[in-house]
């Protein structure tokens, strides 16, 4: 065998020692009283209002005070 | 912005059922499966009263107290939402919910109970906004698009208000102001007006 081989081999065996530490958590470690599941992203970083909050409650107000035909109507 | 609730007025729903339609088409929800449904009263007899029922994104949510994998969080807008991915199906925030509102879609030959399924107030779920994965689990995030719930904007006669808490309570109180109470709520007077409170007229 010649000693490029072996040398090859004794630097790989490492790899597929360790190959094994690389492996995903596969089951939930549980915390009592703790969300467990992965995070969700605030309404207004979305593509629509990126990260601008401001904009995002101004357009939600409009369209709660929307729902109010009082205003909507003369009169009313 | 405080807590994101709803506001169901009974002397408005007059039972369409349009809320439920548009939360089911809005969502492609499944058969089955009702996110949303309209609860009534005394049905059939003179002064029956009508309510839209859905998650009510409760400020101590029961459901989120009992889930034994801890698969419920609430938004900072106060919206109660689930990982789907974590969920069991065993059915326990059914049990907890005062409302019903946790539904589980059945499939396969013995009706197999799947995960938990319930209204999101249109906010989507914990998947990467307006993505497919988002769609087919928790369907579309209108909060995201700066929209309120569909239900609540599909509403023909505004009996089931979203957003907000303080803002739709405001709403309602002021309704309530206006139209009165006991036989003033409905007649001749609310549809054509009164001598000293004439019938509102369409604006611009």
């Amino acid at each position: 065998m010649n000693a490029r081989l072996v040398a090859a081999i004794l630097l790989a065996l490492p790899l597929f020692v360790a190959a094994g530490c690389g492996e995903q958590q596969a089951v939930t470690v549980f915390k009592q009283g703790t969300y467990q599941g992965k995070p969700d992203a605030r309404p207004w970083d979305s593509a629509d209002f990126k990260g601008d909050k401001a904009e995002w409650e101004r357009a939600i107000n409009t369209r709660m005070t929307g729902q109010n035909e009082y205003v909507r109507i003369k009169g009313g | 912005m405080a807590r994101m609730k709803f506001l169901a007025d009974a002397e408005r729903c007059i039972e369409c059922n349009g809320c439920v339609t548009a939360c089911k088409q809005e969502h492609d929800i499944p058969w089955g499966v009702n996110r949303r449904r309209v609860v009534t009263l005394n049905d059939g007899v003179p002064g029956e009263k009508s309510i839209s029922v859905a998650c009510m994104h409760c400020s101590d949510a029961p459901c989120m107290a009992v889930c034994p994998v801890d698969c419920f969080y609430k938004t900072s807008e106060g919206v109660v939402l689930h990982d789907k991915d974590l969920c069991i199906g065993c059915g326990y925030c059914f049990y907890a919910c005062p409302f019903g509102a946790p539904q589980f879609p059945q499939d396969g030959a013995f009706g197999l109970r799947g995960k938990m399924d319930k209204c999101t107030f249109c906010a989507g779920g914990p998947e990467a906004d307006f993505s497919a994965a988002e769609f087919r689990k928790y369907g579309r995030n209108r909060l995201a698009e700066g929209k309120l719930p569909a239900c609540a904007e599909m509403c023909a006669t505004k009996a089931l208000l979203g957003g907000d808490g303080d803002a739709i309570a405001d709403i309602y109180r002021n309704r309530v102001l206006v139209r009165g109470k006991g036989s003033e709520v409905w007649g001749w007077g609310t549809a054509y007006g009164t001598p000293d409170r004439p019938a509102a007229k369409p604006g611009g």
